[in-house]
Formats: C-alpha cells, structure tokens, sequence
C-alpha cells in the first residue's frame, strides 16, 4: 500500500495534538500513514512514540532553526521534495492556521487541487466538507494531483492501531525566498490548563449576557466542572470581556464538540455559524425567545447567575 | 509606499446562504452581497499606513459585474483607485487558479505592499496570502493582529493557538489581518461622493496573459460533486428557571453522560 504523509500538528507544551490522531486514523483508510514531524530541534524524538500508538509506520522529520525559525515557506518547500519523492496516496494536514497555510503552498509548488476543512475521507479520496458554517455538506474531489486535505479538528474519533515507527531525518534545504519572513519571539499568553478550543470535547461559552470580565469565572468554573474549554461570543470580545483568540463564530474559531453550553449568548446567525455542528448543545439565557432556544437540546430560560452557580454545585455534588 | 488591498465580494454571512443546484458554486445571483468583512479592516490598516507614511491605495477585486458595487463602497472609505479582474471564464475558479490572476494583477501592479482580510466569509479557505506570496516570491505575514512599518521593514504580531509570534519581513511583502486589527471607519457623504468619480480599471484574462483554459471549471484543480442541505436543528426542551433550572440542567447533562 503507499504512504498517506501526515503531517503532525504539536505543541511544545502538550506534544501531538488531537487533530494529528485522527488524520493518523483517515490516513489508514487510504494507506500505509507516515507522519511528518517539521519543527524544531529534537521535536521528532519527543513526538514519534504517540504517532507510533496510532498507526505510524515511519515518521519523516526535519528539525531545526531552517525550519522552525520561519514562517512556513521552509516547511512547504521540505514537504514538496518529500511528496516528490514518495509519491504518497494523499498528503493531510489539520485545518488550523499553520496547517492550511503550508497546504496552500504545497498546491501552488506542485500545481495540485487542495480542499480545506475535510471532515470526512473516502478511500477513492471523496472528501465531505461542511459549508456555509454548517448549514451545507458538500462532497468534492482534488481532480488534479493527489489528494491533498486539511483535516478539521473533532471531524473523527481517533483508533490507535500500535505500529513501530523508525524515524528517518531529512535533509533541509530551503531557498532564500523561505526566509524572507523571520520569527523573531513567540509569545505564549494565559489559557491555563484547559484543551484547546477547536479541539476540546465541551466547550463552555459565554455572551453579552455575562455583563463584564469578571463574571467569566463563572464560565470557567463551570468548563473547569466539565473538563472542557472556554470560549466567547463575538459581543463579549468585542465588549472586552474575554480575550479574541476564544471568540466563536463567523470571525472567530469553528468548534464542534461532543457538548456546546452557551450561557447569556442570543444566537446570532454570526454566532451558530461557529457551533452549530456540535453534537449536544444546551443553552442558558434570561430572553426565552432567543434564538439560541432553536438549536438547543436543553435550554434553561432564567438569569445564568442563578442558574449556573447552581448547576456548578450540583456537579461538585454528585462527584 | 504603494499598497493593494484585495477586497472580494460574499453574500451576507448574516442571512442564508446556498449554494446553485446547477454547478455548485455559491449562488451570488440570489444573495445580498456585500464586502468581505475582514477586507474592510485590511482597508482600514492600508488608509493608516498612507496616512502616516504616504504612498497610494488600490482595490483589487476579482468578480462578476456586480462586484464594481462592492468596489465603489470600498473606494468610499478612502482609497485612491481600484482595478476590477473581470472575464466570464473566470466562473467556477478553484482557489489555485485564483491566486495564479491574482498574482498576475499584482504583477503588473507593482505592489510594495498587498493587505488583505485572514479569510473570506463565504469560503473560509484561508490559502490565498500565501498562494500569492509563493507565486511572487515575496514574504508572506498572515493572521496579524498588529503591523507596523517601519521603511521598508514590516513587523506584525501574528496570532496564534498558544499567544502571539512576532515576525518580520521586508516589503515587498503579503499581509492578512484579523479583525482586531483596527477599527475600520464609515465611509463619510464627502467620501461616497467622491468614490463615484474614483477611477476603477477593468482587466480581462487576456490582459493579464492568462489562458482560459487555466481557470473556471476548465481549469480548476478540485470538484465539488454534490451538496447537500444539512437539516437545520430542532430545539429540545426547554424549561423556565423556577429555583431548580441548575439542577434540571444537570440532570439533562448526566443523562447524557457528561457529568
């Protein structure tokens, strides 16, 4: 069978990220998965054990300042050579900023087709998408070159299958021109221990109707109860209440977790357009004719600052 | 400095949107149309950048016929002119085949600088900066949440899952900004006036040397075969607060086995 490249989605912090053990999983419908580890000095090594867990018969890497001190013009160069010379079934990267913006330039290199936000994966290379923030599902097929897919987080539940990856380091050879945009700091600000937004299975979100910055201890704390990330709606960032990298919604971060709660958020269509493929959503709100009512499976119409706190010991008492 | 601002024209993201039973493309012939939300910020960040440094802004916008709507409320918020990428063959453009135009456009152009919103609102694609930027051979910064410039220095703050990273390039260069970038201003009555009277140029591919065969369906590197509506959700219960409404939802959650 040939190589399906896999090309790994990490973090410094929490190693391979969700995302990469699912496309592992899509990979194995399609053939033999091979991760792709691009990053910094020693990544690979740290990285291989858990690709191995799911699947990864070898995991290619190229390391080092080259590649890791740029903005991703190294990587797709590195990966083109690579997909030039194995000549895979098809090349997956997750549909996050950095994986779509390598695919991008990996289909202008290679002159090949590129379909973004895949949340399926037939083995003919049959693609189903979700269009319009969730209102259409499309199918659609790369027609020229091979099948070259960024995978949305949440799209399957990832199936380890233990494979014994060996590890081969490739050579770095990067232009000029993939130097032209120079790293000079990475910043790491507040998220806590919590997962990470578009990959979190609950997603806990609040909105206007929180009223002020303060009051979203009251969001964190029942995400904490619930083990789930914490995100806002467009009004409560723009309002200041909560920081931009959490918004959800048309501007902000699609998420499509196993439980959405949205608490003092109306629904806008701006909003749904973010959330509304999650698969159990409830909602809190004083306005029982928000919108927000029309998409939940459970809704509570009451002020969330009684609601809440309560629901949050009820949790603390039955665990 | 000469700066571009690519603007393209969506339907409303705040009403339906569909795509056409016909050829599956988005159906713009029944939808609102209007600018692409994030591009009104790119244009906003180019005004600043002719303002405090000097130079020129361009829109360029690749559309049908109705796209000149949407130009002429982008030249309103101030820009100098724009140039309109307009060719019947173009219908049915997959992303690769719109950034080879693009590029092209911005070749003859001669850009030192090209802004443009992170994504659009109807694709959400996401791939056309850095499609451009490799046609070019120029840096590419996206996702920025701040630029500044600094001569011909260019450094913006890239937001990012775990923070921000600080990356600098020089100009020539492709920069795509979020919406916490600025805030854009109203087009003003003096400046909607004066958008009536702002040159737009009409380019078709025959000007910019490329090959019908290269783009629309004919061209088109991926397919869409079929689309289907996704049935809309329907509300479950929903109870009114009366003293319990927390413990009734946590009754809902524990029968769904997340508490």
């Amino acid at each position: 069978m040939s190589e399906v490249l896999v090309v790994v989605e990490a973090t410094r912090e929490f190693g391979v990220k969700k995302v990469t053990l699912e496309m592992l999983t899509l990979a194995r419908e399609l053939g033999t998965p091979s991760a792709v580890v691009l990053g910094g000095p020693g990544a690979a090594e740290a990285l291989s054990a858990k690709l191995g867990e799911y699947g990864a018969e070898k995991v290619y890497a190229a390391e080092g300042e080259e590649i890791d001190g740029y903005l991703v013009a190294p990587k797709a160069t590195v990966l083109a050579e690579l997909v030039k010379r194995v000549q895979p079934a098809a090349v997956l990267l997750a549909s996050a900023q950095e994986g779509k913006e390598i695919a991008a330039r990996l289909a202008v290199k290679l002159d090949n087709g590129i379909l973004t936000d895949v949340v399926g994966l037939a083995a003919d290379g049959t693609a189903t998408q979700v269009a319009f923030a969730g209102s259409a599902i499309v199918k659609s097929k790369v027609t020229k070159g091979l099948p070259l897919v960024t995978v949305r987080p949440n799209s399957v539940t990832p199936v380890p299958a233990a494979a014994t990856p060996t590890v081969e380091q490739l050579t770095v050879s990067v232009t000029d021109t993939d130097k032209l945009a120079k790293v000079v700091d990475r910043v790491a600000e507040q998220k806590g221990s919590r997962p990470e937004l578009t990959e979190a299975g609950v997603v806990v979100s609040g909105g206007r109707g929180v009223g002020n910055a303060d009051n979203f201890k009251l969001v964190e704390e029942l995400a904490d109860l619930l083990g789930g990330a914490v995100g806002a709606s467009r009004a409560a960032v723009d309002s200041g209440f909560y920081p931009h990298q959490f918004q959800v919604g048309q501007t902000g971060k699609t998420v499509s977790p196993q439980l959405y709660v949205a608490l003092g958020i109306s629904g806008a269509i701006q909003h749904r357009a973010g959330m509304q493929t999650s698969k159990t959503i409830v909602a809190v709100n004083k306005d029982g004719e928000a919108p927000i009512f029309e998409l939940a499976d459970f809704g509570v119409v009451g002020d969330l600052f009684k609601v809440v706190p309560q629901a949050a010991e009820e949790i603390r008492k039955r665990k | 400095m000469n700066i571009v601002v690519l603007v393209k024209q969506v339907p409303d993201s705040g009403a339906d949107r569909t795509l056409r039973p016909d050829d599956n493309t988005v159906d713009r012939g029944s939808a609102n149309n209007v600018i692409n939300e994030m591009d009104e910020y790119a244009i906003e960040e180019a005004l600043k950048i002719k303002e405090a440094h000097g130079g020129e802004v361009t829109i360029l916008t690749m559309g049908p016929d109705r796209a000149t709507e949407s130009i002429r409320k982008a030249l309103s918020m101030g820009p100098d002119k724009a140039v309109h990428v307009v060719d019947d063959a173009l219908h049915g453009s997959c992303a690769v085949a719109t950034s080879k135009v693009l590029a092209a456009a911005l070749g003859q152009l001669g850009a030192d600088l090209v802004i443009c919103g992170a994504e659009s609102t109807d694709g959400r694609v996401q791939v056309l900066p850095h499609m451009i930027a490799e046609r070019l051979g120029v840096a590419a910064l996206t996702g920025a949440r701040k630029l500044t410039v600094d001569g011909a220095t260019l450094t913006v703050e890239r937001q990012t899952e775990e923070g921000y990273e600080v990356v600098t390039a020089s100009t020539p260069a492709v920069v795509s900004v979020w919406d916490t970038i600025n805030e854009p201003r109203y087009p003003s009555f003096k400046g909607i006036m004066a958008a009536k009277k702002k040159p737009v140029q009409t380019l078709s591919l025959g000007d910019l040397g490329v090959a019908p065969a290269e783009v629309g369906f004919d061209g088109a590197t991926s397919a869409v075969l079929e689309h289907t509506k996704r049935p809309p959700r329907s509300g479950g219960a929903k109870v009114t607060d009366e003293g319990s409404g927390g413990v009734q939802l946590v009754e809902f959650l524990a029968t769904e086995k997340f508490v």
